[in-house]
């Protein structure tokens, strides 16, 4: 069974919606990661409970990239 | 301080007219949308716009991105303003909520990431990305002919059905298990990339509606524009004959994916540790 995924480029609307999840699926964890001044670093998004781990990282000297360093969410294991 | 920050959402080759593309658009809280450009051989641009620092400033976001609607609002904006760009040029689009502190401060990072980003943009020009979610539905593979259960103790009846129920269950999952090796085979054929995300479970899969049954693949493919029909013709077809499974695609995507070589994305779903 087949569902006729992708619609006819005609039907191409800007605002066509689409689902949460699987703008969630790219906006979450695909992307460029650029150190902004204000950073959403995304440590453990966990989409199955919706319970968004998300951790905001500043900056700094003393922690000048987020991405390297591992997820201080890790073990944040509660379910 | 300013009570303004700037929210970037992709990188693009500052093409002409896109200025005037991007004009009309709106962001992120309903702000216009406008092109922050460097000064390299290689001209790029940086589209941004302000978003009230209120509810931007770390405190705040870590707020509400536990606040579903608000992540909703603000992914949808983040999303169309690529989109729509999408449309006109190659994006390179930043991962959600990357903001600065002014325009000069974002200017400062795209000319710092010049040569890294017209690399990429170079090799996601003309390109598209392309979601396959496999889905299996065991309930709807038609059971096998119940026999009487008169002749069997009780106890023996209980067990066949759960044998049949069980053997109902491999079968499907070995079908979807055919469809994957049939997408994977299109993907090797047509396109250029592939990522693996997680699969998709809970309310949210719940939510997107259509989706019953058991996503057990969700990945995406980096397209040639020029190869999609191909693409997706043989993805439709990667369920035929196999019951009880399902082949979704969705798309097209700006690269979103793909944006970053892998590994230095900071955690594709792939890539992240256990």
């Amino acid at each position: 069974m087949i569902t006729p995924g992708p619609p006819p480029e005609a039907e191409r609307l800007p605002q066509r919606q689409v689902a949460l999840i699987d703008l969630l699926d790219r906006l979450l964890t695909g992307g460029v990661v650029l150190t902004g001044d204000v950073v959403l670093s995304i440590a453990d998004i966990d989409l199955v409970r919706v319970s968004l781990r998300a951790l905001i990282v500043s900056i700094s000297e003393q922690n000048p990239s987020p991405w390297t360093s591992t997820s201080p969410l890790r073990g944040d294991h509660d379910s | 301080m300013s009570d303004l920050l700037t929210y970037a959402y992709a990188v693009v080759r500052a093409a002409g007219g896109l200025q005037e593309a991007a004009a009309p658009l709106r962001g992120v809280a309903d702000a216009p949308v406008g092109l922050v450009t460097d000064t390299g051989v290689v001209q790029l641009g940086l589209v941004v716009s302000h978003v009230p620092a209120q509810d931007f400033r770390e405190d705040a976001l870590k707020r509400h991105l536990e606040d579903l609607e608000w992540l909703e609002a603000v992914a949808r904006a983040h999303h169309g303003v690529i989109e729509a760009l999408a449309e006109r040029t190659t994006v390179l689009p930043l991962r959600l909520a990357t903001v600065y502190l002014d325009d000069q401060r974002a200017r400062e990072v795209l000319s710092a990431g010049r040569t890294v980003f017209a690399e990429r943009l170079a090799r996601l020009s003309e390109h598209v990305e392309w979601g396959v979610k496999i889905y299996v539905e065991p309930s709807e593979v038609p059971a096998a002919p119940a026999v009487p259960a008169a002749d069997l103790t009780p106890g023996r009846a209980y067990l066949r059905n759960r044998r049949q129920q069980q053997s109902v269950r491999d079968t499907v999952y070995q079908a979807a298990q055919k469809a994957a090796e049939r997408v994977e085979t299109a993907g090797r054929k047509h396109a250029a990339d592939r990522v693996r995300h997680r699969v998709q479970q809970g309310f949210l899969a719940e939510a997107a509606g259509s989706a019953a049954g058991e996503n057990v693949v969700n990945d995406a493919y980096l397209v040639p524009l020029n190869r999609c029909d191909d693409f997706l013709a043989d993805v439709t077809r990667a369920a035929d004959g196999l019951d009880g499974v399902r082949v979704e695609a969705t798309g097209p995507w700006a690269p979103y994916s793909f944006a970053m070589p892998p590994g230095e994305s900071g955690g594709t779903a792939e890539g992240a540790p256990p």
